[in-house]
C-alpha cells in the first residue's frame, strides 16, 4: 500500500490514498459530489463541470472527476458560491433542453431532472436560443433525439470505448455540436449494432428504444388474435428494479402472472428455447469437432453481436453457429409446433417477446429469420417497456401471486436460466456437449472458469481425453480483443461464447434504468442479477438442457433430432457480410494480443 | 472511374503510405484530410471512407474531425471561392451590405456553391487589407473599396472570362472532330 496523504474536505482532515481523483476520494468518505458526464467505466471527459469543487489556492473551481488529490489539499464541496455556480451550470444546460419533462419518456428516471431538483432550481434565470433537430427514427431498435442531448458524451464513449463500435461522434462545434453517426447517416443505415448501451448510459432521453407498447396494447385487445408471449432469462432478474425493488430478485412467477393479467393467452419462457438452442448448438459443435468443421465455433445468441459480426468480422462468419437465437427459435416453434398442436392458424398468433435487449427488435425484423412467409416474433418489448405496461395497466407486480408458465413451451432447465449472464451459454453447452460426446454424466456442472465479470474468460474441459479450450467475452469491446486472438491463432480455442452487452443479457440495453443513487451498468448490480439466475439454476432439479422433458417431446413429435432437416428449416439461419463495414482502430487491434 | 480520378486516388494513396505503417496512424489524420482537400477541393465521402479503411480509423472519428474544422469543405466547392471579409474594419465600412449583394447576385447562402459550379460564397475573418475596406477575396486576389455595383461588376468579369474560356474549349473540341 502506498503512503497515505492528508486532505481536508469541508474543514475536516482525512487520510486518503494518493493517485486518485478528488471525486474518488470524496466518494469513499461519503461526500457525494454531483456529477453528470462522469461514468466510472468510461474515460474522463470533464465536459459538464457539474462536479466542480473549491480547492484552496486554485484560481478557479476544479472538476473533481479529473483532478487528483495531493497532500495538504483543502477541498470544499458545498459552499454557497459553489452551489450557485453548479446551479447555474445545470440551468444553462436546461436552457438548451426541451422543457417537456411531463411528456418525456425519461420523466421520473432522468439524471438531469434529478440534478435540477437536487440543485434546488425553482426559478429560471436564463432564456436563450435553443437547438432544434428532428428525431432519427430510422433504426428498428434505437431512437436518437438530438434535442434532448446535453452533450455529456457518455454514449460516444460507451460506443467507442466499451463496445468498440465507434458509431457515434460529436460532429460540428460549439452550439451546433450534435452526437451522430458518421456522415450524419441515419442510425438504421449506420454501423450501430443496436445493443442499446447508449440508452443505458444516457442521462436524458437523447437515446431511447423504439417503443411498441401502444401497438401491443391495441393488439392485446384484438379478439381475433391468440396472444403468446415469451420472456428472456435476464428479464426476471431485473424487472423488479423498475418497481423499486432491490437488484437481484427473481420475479419469474410474478412476471408470468402479470403478463397473463395484461391479456396474454399463453405465457411461455424463452428459457425453454434456450434449452432447445443448446441441443442444436452443442450438436453443431460436436459435428464440427468430429468432422473437421470450422473451429472455433462462436455462439450466435446475441443479436447485437450478430450485426457486429456481419459488419466488423465478415471473415469469421463461417465460425459462427448457424443456430438462431433462443428468442427466434421460440418464435419459430410457437408458430409451427405449438400452433399445430393447438390447431391454431399460425397467422392468427401474435408472438411477443419481452427482452432485456434492444437489438432483439432489430433481430425480429430480419428477413433471413422468416419461415413460411412469417416472422417468428411479431413484437419485441424491452424489460423497461414491459414494466411500464404492467404499471400502466394497474397491475401490482410486487405483490401479485406468482404463477407458472404455460405448456408445452414453458418448462426449462437450470442451463436455460443461466443463458442470461455472461458465460452461461458456454456453461450450458458444456453440460450437454460433454454428455453427448462421452456418454457419461458430467458431475461438476458448475463451470467456475466461465463465470464472473472478467472481460475475457478462458477455460478448458477434457472430454474422453481430448482437451476442449473455450473462451467467453462480454461487451463488444472485449469480443473485439478476443476475436483478434482468434484471427492470429485460429487453433487456440474450440468454442467461444460472445455476448454483445457488458455482463451478458443481464446488462442488456433494454434493462431498467439505474435507480436513484445507482449508476448504469454498476458491476455490483450486474453481479446480483447474474446471481439470481445462478440461484435459479441451483434450485432446479433439471439442470441440463437435454433433460428437459418438453424439449425431448418437441424432438419426438416435431423436430426428429438435432440438426435434422426440420430443425434446419426452422431453427437455423445464415449470415452474410453487410455494409457499411465497421472499422476497429489499429491501436485497439494491436493492443489485443495475448494476455495470458 | 475516369483517368483523372484514378490518378487523384493514386496520389492520395501515396500520401497515406507513411501514415499507414505508423503505430499511430490516427495522428496523421488532419494532415491526410488536408491532402484530400488539396487533391479533390473538398472531402468527398468516398475519400473519407478510403482514409478510414487505409488508416484503420473509424469513420465516425473522421467525421468528427472533418466537421469540427471550418477549413474542411464537405461539399464540392466552386471554381472561384469568394470570401467576404467580416473583420471589424470591413464590417464598419459595410461588409454586411457586400455580403447581401453577393447572396442576392449569386443566389446562394454563405457556405454554398452556385448551381453552375462557378462560385462558392464564404465569410472570412480579417484578410489583412483593412486599408481598402470593405474587401473580398476571389481565389488569391483581393478586391477593395467595394460597394454594391463594384461587387457585381467584378462577379460579371469572372462570369465573362469563364464563358469565353468555355466557348474556346468548345470550338477546339469541334475543330478536333473528324
Amino acid at each position: 500500500m502506498s503512503r497515505l496523504i492528508t486532505i481536508t474536505i469541508n474543514d475536516k482532515p482525512y487520510q486518503v490514498e494518493p493517485n486518485q481523483t478528488i471525486m474518488q476520494a470524496a466518494d469513499k468518505l461519503g461526500f457525494h459530489i454531483p456529477r453528470l458526464c462522469y461514468h466510472p467505466k468510461l474515460s474522463i471527459e470533464g465536459a459538464c463541470r457539474v462536479c466542480i469543487v473549491e480547492v484552496e489556492g486554485m484560481r478557479n473551481y476544479v472538476a473533481s472527476c479529473a483532478f487528483p488529490v495531493s497532500d495538504g489539499m483543502k477541498i470544499r464541496t458545498n459552499t454557497p458560491t459553489l452551489r450557485t455556480a453548479r446551479r447555474d451550470i445545470i440551468e444553462l444546460i436546461l436552457d438548451n433542453h426541451p422543457q417537456d419533462c411531463h411528456t418525456c419518456e425519461r420523466d421520473g428516471n432522468c439524471e438531469l431532472q434529478r440534478l435540477a431538483a437536487s440543485m434546488g432550481i425553482r426559478a429560471r434565470h436564463f432564456e436563450g436560443e435553443r437547438k432544434r433537430y428532428e428525431k432519427d427514427l430510422s433504426s428498428e431498435a434505437v431512437i436518437r433525439d438530438p434535442e434532448k442531448c446535453i452533450l455529456c458524451g457518455r454514449c460516444v464513449r460507451m460506443c467507442s470505448e466499451i463496445q468498440q463500435v465507434h458509431n457515434l461522434t460529436q460532429a460540428h462545434r460549439g452550439f451546433h455540436t450534435v452526437v451522430m453517426p458518421a456522415y450524419n447517416m441515419p442510425m438504421g443505415e449506420s454501423v450501430c449494432t443496436a445493443c442499446g448501451q447508449c440508452i443505458n448510459v444516457c442521462p436524458t432521453a437523447a437515446f431511447l428504444e423504439k417503443n411498441y407498447t401502444q401497438e401491443l396494447f391495441e393488439k392485446l385487445n384484438d379478439p381475433n388474435l391468440v396472444k403468446v408471449v415469451q420472456f428472456a432469462p435476464s428479464v426476471r432478474a431485473a424487472i423488479g428494479e423498475a418497481f423499486g425493488l432491490e437488484p437481484g430478485l427473481n420475479m419469474e412467477g410474478q412476471l408470468i402472472a402479470s403478463l397473463r393479467k395484461l391479456g396474454f393467452d399463453y405465457v411461455f419462457d424463452t428459457q425453454f428455447a434456450a434449452d432447445l438452442t443448446i441441443m442444436e448448438e452443442a450438436s453443431e459443435f460436436l459435428e464440427r469437432l468430429q468432422n473437421g468443421g470450422v473451429l472455433p465455433m462462436i455462439t450466435s445468441c446475441s443479436s447485437a453481436w450478430m450485426k457486429c459480426l456481419e459488419q466488423f468480422y465478415p471473415d469469421l462468419i463461417p465460425n459462427v453457429s448457424t443456430c438462431k437465437s433462443p428468442m427466434s427459435m421460440q418464435g419459430a416453434v410457437t408458430k409451427t409446433y405449438f400452433a399445430k398442436k393447438k390447431k391454431i392458424d399460425p397467422r392468427k398468433i401474435l408472438s411477443v417477446a419481452v427482452m432485456c435487449c434492444t437489438a432483439k427488435k432489430y433481430e425480429a425484423a430480419r428477413p433471413e429469420l422468416m419461415f413460411d412467409g412469417m416472422r417468428g416474433v411479431d413484437i419485441v418489448v424491452t424489460t423497461r417497456e414491459a414494466a411500464w405496461m404492467i404499471k400502466s395497466a394497474g397491475i401490482d407486480l410486487v405483490h401479485i401471486q406468482p404463477e407458472e408458465p404455460d405448456h408445452p413451451l414453458g418448462i426449462s432447465s437450470g442451463a436455460g436460466a443461466i443463458f442470461g449472464t455472461t458465460g452461461g451459454v458456454m456453461e450450458a453447452a458444456i453440460r450437454t456437449a460433454y454428455e453427448l460426446y462421452t456418454g457419461e454424466t458430467l458431475v461438476d456442472i458448475e463451470v467456475e472458469a466461465v463465470r464472473g465479470l472478467k472481460g475475457i474468460k478462458e477455460g478448458s474441459i477434457t472430454m474422453d481425453g481430448k482437451e476442449i479450450r473455450v473462451a467467453v467475452a462480454h461487451g463488444l469491446g472485449n469480443a473485439c480483443r478476443l476475436l483478434e486472438r482468434v484471427r492470429q491463432d485460429p487453433s487456440r480455442y474450440h468454442f467461444i461464447e460472445i455476448m454483445g452487452c457488458p455482463g451478458g443479457c443481464v446488462g442488456g440495453g433494454g434493462q431498467p434504468y439505474a435507480q436513484i443513487n445507482s449508476i448504469p451498468l454498476d458491476d455490483d448490480n450486474l453481479r446480483k442479477r447474474a446471481q439470481a439466475l445462478y440461484d435459479l439454476d441451483k434450485a432446479k432439479t433439471i439442470r441440463r438442457s437435454h433433460d428437459n422433458p418438453d424439449v425431448q417431446k418437441l424432438y419426438k413429435e416435431f423436430l426428429q433430432s438435432p440438426l435434422s432437416p426440420v430443425s434446419h428449416q426452422y431453427l437455423h439461419t445464415h449470415y452474410k457480410a453487410k455494409t457499411p463495414a465497421g472499422i476497429i482502430p489499429k491501436k485497439e487491434r494491436t493492443m489485443s494480443g495475448d494476455s495470458k | 472511374m475516369t483517368q483523372v480520378q484514378t490518378e487523384k486516388l493514386q496520389t492520395l494513396r501515396e500520401a497515406m503510405q507513411a501514415a499507414r505503417n505508423d503505430a499511430h496512424p490516427e495522428s496523421y489524420l488532419i494532415g491526410i484530410l488536408h491532402k484530400v482537400q488539396e487533391i479533390f477541393g473538398y472531402l468527398p465521402r468516398e475519400m473519407m471512407d478510403e482514409v478510414a479503411q487505409t488508416l484503420e480509423i473509424p469513420t465516425a472519428h473522421i467525421w468528427g474531425v472533418a466537421t469540427f474544422y471550418h477549413y474542411f469543405n464537405l461539399e464540392p466547392i466552386g471554381r472561384y471561392v469568394v470570401s467576404v471579409c467580416m473583420g471589424t474594419a470591413c464590417y464598419v465600412k459595410g461588409a454586411a451590405g457586400v455580403l447581401e449583394t453577393l447572396k442576392k447576385e449569386l443566389g446562394v447562402e454563405v457556405g454554398k456553391t452556385t448551381s453552375d459550379g462557378l462560385f462558392t460564397l464564404q465569410e472570412a475573418r480579417c484578410l489583412g487589407a483593412c486599408g481598402i475596406a470593405p474587401v473580398m477575396m476571389i481565389g488569391e486576389k483581393i478586391y477593395g473599396q467595394l460597394d454594391s455595383k463594384k461587387t457585381i461588376d467584378i462577379i460579371n468579369q469572372y462570369r465573362k472570362a469563364a464563358a469565353e474560356e468555355k466557348s474556346a474549349v468548345g470550338a477546339e473540341a469541334r475543330r478536333g472532330k473528324p
